[in-house]
């Protein structure tokens, strides 16, 4: 609906935001309906949904005055008609011009989301090939829709109109009121009625839906013929009408009889998953409370652990019925975030596609587990390192046409993308039959930018693992169309902050194949207990590289940045938790707790002193922002099943803490740490 | 009595809009993602109007109208189909299939109230 002045209280930006709502997604079903035409796919239902989606769209751009969107969208819907009622055949050529438009739709979307104007000839080419297209059809193109400015309703003075009204039984059955056309009328000036009852039967020969009246008006009016014709413009093909003005030479101006076209043929297709909207915001809260419920639970099992079992058997049992419906409840409530990938992968094709273009290769992507389902907030943030992945197989990997020729491979290469559920995890794999890398290349390059020692002879593997390294990519980008100042350490820092680990596999000449492994969600965690005096932490198990108990040979003091472990060769810097976070009654000596190795991107490999492990738990991560304030150090907070609080350590900030710490400390004997702490709470 | 009137679109924001405007009108709005929810809805009681729309997925609003038209309960009810200028013979469909009136999108809420006046009793 368009708006109006008058319109007050309609709220229009609410609606607004709504059809954007709706855009995106009906985008991503043409995407991927496309995409299965482009494979082949000429079912009706493809057809017929490719054009609904469309149809759709132009809709609601019509509504909220988005004229370069109507206009596209119509020539786009005019075709995907044609398509569907196969006046234009689906050819290679046609599909992919659909595949173009359908990108430029989502650019002209997004343009009018933002209300930001487009260039007058933006997307021409491809709105012409279409008309083209068009043009060899049976039907010829509709004109791009305007809104028919109606023409006067006022004829000029005041006329007299004769109209005869005969109704078929026809009109009555679509439940057209002759009642409410006579009001109509009235509405138009003054209204003379007379009834023509002849055709009446006698009462026990009536057929209750059938047609017997007929009417003939006289209507004395300031209004034109169009607007009398109006009244009767959804009957006019239900009854026989006849309209004229008695005042100048009579000339029959309208009669209609029935022309019932061919009917549309029914499209009942499987039937739909039932779905809600919700608010996000609900779920979360959803979420968190279950979250609660779940660790309330954990507290009871503990304390029923306690209770001898033959005393209390029916609580016990209840305890585990609690247990076990907490568990499924959880499982419940995030499979209610749960989507699937799809909304992500549907995206890629079009870049393929682009950058195929750009770079003169010939490439198809084969996306599969398009409907494995991931946390939300991983899905969201899932684009941009599987686009730069993408981008990657493509500039790196897939070779130009003619040599991927002489290699005796297929001229179009092609570049694999899938998902799949592994134990309690999501593993998303892109594949190109490319190329592969380049070990010695790649090895060469480490060793001119030092990476590598001169001399050294890496394995193989972990020759592939140096494209993760900050400074292996983004300094010299081999091309620009990957590089864009982003590598895949970035990459790998974005899969790492998402819980996520990265891996490479490759063979020189036949291909590489990365794998993403997510967790499924990021409100739960899997970490490591640990216990540090009384405090008790927890570090994630995806950070954690090994545990170990060094020897004193081993630890060196470096003056001003604390101790450091020699291992293997290297050198990591301490951290000492307890030092960090002024915990009384902790181990202080390396020696005698436990040192866990985590890797982190920002801060590399570093050691963990802590007093001892006490286990691996699946925790539910509370946010501390959201509860308490940000700490430095920490990512977030968790409640252990004895209801203690368990903080949940950020390793990749850890370090500075803890050099800050013994800086700060340094020159100050043990004691006086406390000390600003307690002159600031006098001072408040 | 509020008149009841079922919306019928596939899409969320057209449903959002044409019950926005119909229920500030004083009608009681019922509505349906498709023709099959339609059908569902409008066994949950009686109608006076059912406003559809044409393309949908499942059950498209021709087979809807077919439909109500050849079931008992709800034969005679008015039903408008919401189309475009641009759907051609569309209106004909529809009305083939049995529908009383067409509106045309986009329409404004008074283009609405008016039309839905013009055929519910």
């Amino acid at each position: 609906m368009s708006v109006t002045s008058d319109s007050e209280a309609y709220p229009i930006a609410q609606f607004r935001k709504t059809y954007f709502e709706e855009c995106a997604e009906l985008l991503d079903a043409l995407q991927s309906n496309l995409e299965l035409l482009a494979g082949g796919d000429e079912e009706d239902e493809t057809l017929h949904a490719i054009f609904r989606s469309v149809h759709s769209i132009k809709g609601g751009a019509g509504a909220f005055g988005c004229t370069d969107l109507v206009a596209f969208s119509h020539i786009f819907e005019s075709l995907l008609d044609a398509l569907r009622e196969h006046k234009v055949p689906a050819t290679r050529d046609v599909k992919q011009l659909l595949l173009r438009a359908s990108d430029a739709l989502a650019d002209i979307v997004n343009a009018a989301r933002l209300e930001q104007p487009l260039p007058g000839n933006f997307a021409a080419e491809i709105r012409a090939a279409m008309q083209d297209s068009l043009q060899g059809s049976v039907d010829a193109p509709v004109a791009v829709a305007a809104q028919s400015t109606p023409e006067s309703d006022v004829a000029g003075g005041e006329h007299t109109y004769r109209i005869v009204f005969r109704p078929h039984t026809e009109m009555l059955r679509k439940a057209n009121e002759p009642l409410l056309l006579i009001r109509e009328l009235c509405k138009l000036g003054v209204l003379t009625t007379e009834v023509d009852s002849a055709a009446l039967p006698a009462l026990e020969a009536i057929d209750p839906e059938a047609a017997y009246l007929s009417w003939t008006f006289t209507l004395e009016t300031v209004a034109s013929l169009n607007a009398i014709q109006d009244v009767f413009e959804f009957v006019e093909d239900d009854c026989d009408l006849k309209i004229e003005q008695l005042d100048i030479a009579p000339e029959p101006a309208e009669t209609a009889g029935s022309d019932p076209a061919g009917a549309v043929p029914t499209a009942t297709g499987p039937a739909p998953a039932q779905s809600i909207r919700v608010d996000v915001d609900k779920v979360d809260r959803l979420v968190n409370l279950v979250g609660e419920l779940v660790i309330s639970q954990a507290m009871l099992t503990e304390q029923g652990l306690s209770l001898p079992a033959d005393q209390y058997p029916t609580l016990i049992q209840g305890i585990e019925a609690l247990a076990q419906s907490a568990r499924e409840l959880q499982e419940s409530v995030m499979a209610i975030r749960a989507q699937p990938v799809k909304s992500v992968f549907a995206r890629m094709p079009r870049i393929v596609r682009e950058l195929a273009a750009t770079l003169g290769k010939e490439v198809r992507i084969v996306t599969s587990g398009e409907m494995t389902e991931i946390d939300k907030t991983v899905i969201e943030q899932l684009n941009d390192p599987l686009t730069h992945m993408i981008r990657n197989a493509l500039d790196h990997g897939i070779e130009p046409p003619a040599e991927r020729l002489a290699d005796g491979k297929p001229r179009q290469g092609t570049i694999l993308l899938s998902a799949a559920q592994r134990s309690g995890r999501i593993v998303i794999e892109v594949s190109d039959d490319g190329r592969g890398i380049n070990r010695e290349k790649v090895l060469a390059k480490a060793q001119a930018r030092g990476l590598v020692p001169a001399g050294a002879s890496p394995s193989d593997e972990d020759i592939d693992n140096l494209i993760f390294l900050p400074a292996f990519s983004t300094a010299d980008v081999i091309s620009n169309i990957s590089g864009r100042g982003v590598g895949m350490d970035v990459v790998k820092r974005n899969v790492q902050a998402l819980g996520g680990r990265i891996s490479v596999r490759s063979k020189f000449g036949q291909g590489s194949s990365f794998s993403l492994s997510l967790p499924l969600t990021l409100a739960v965690v899997d970490g490591m207990v640990v216990s540090v005096g009384d405090e008790t932490f927890i570090i994630p198990l995806v950070a954690i590289v090994e545990n170990l108990r060094p020897q004193a040979a081993d630890i060196h003091p470096i003056v001003g940045r604390g101790d450091v472990l020699a291992l293997r060769g290297e050198y990591l810097p301490l951290v000492y938790l307890h030092r960090a976070f002024a915990i009384g009654g902790a181990i202080a000596d390396p020696c005698r707790g436990i040192v866990i190795i985590v890797q982190s991107e920002s801060a590399g490999r570093v050691g963990i002193v802590v007093d001892e492990l006490l286990g691996q738990q699946q925790v539910v991560v509370k946010s501390l922002e959201a509860n308490y304030e940000p700490v430095d150090g920490i990512s977030g907070a968790t409640i252990l099943g004895n209801g203690r609080v368990a903080l949940i350590l950020d390793v990749g900030r850890l370090h500075e803490i803890d050099i800050r710490g013994t800086d700060s400390r340094l020159p100050l004997p043990e004691t006086s740490r406390i000390e600003p702490a307690e002159d600031m709470t006098h001072a408040a | 009595m509020a008149k009841r009137i079922l919306a019928v679109d596939d899409s969320k924001t057209m449903r959002d809009m044409v019950s926005f405007t119909l229920k500030k009108a004083g009608f009681d709005v019922a509505e349906a993602e498709d023709g099959k929810a339609a059908l569902n809805v409008l066994t949950s009681g009686k109608f006076d109007l059912i406003i559809t729309d044409l393309n949908m997925p499942n059950m498209d609003g021709i087979s809807l109208i077919k439909n109500v038209r050849a079931g008992s309960q709800h034969r005679a009810v008015p039903i408008l189909i919401l189309t475009t200028e641009s759907d051609g013979t569309k209106k004909a469909d529809g009305k083939a299939a049995g529908a009383t009136g067409w509106l045309v999108k986009p329409f404004n809420p008074e283009q609405l109230i008016a039309t839905v006046n013009r055929v519910c009793p």
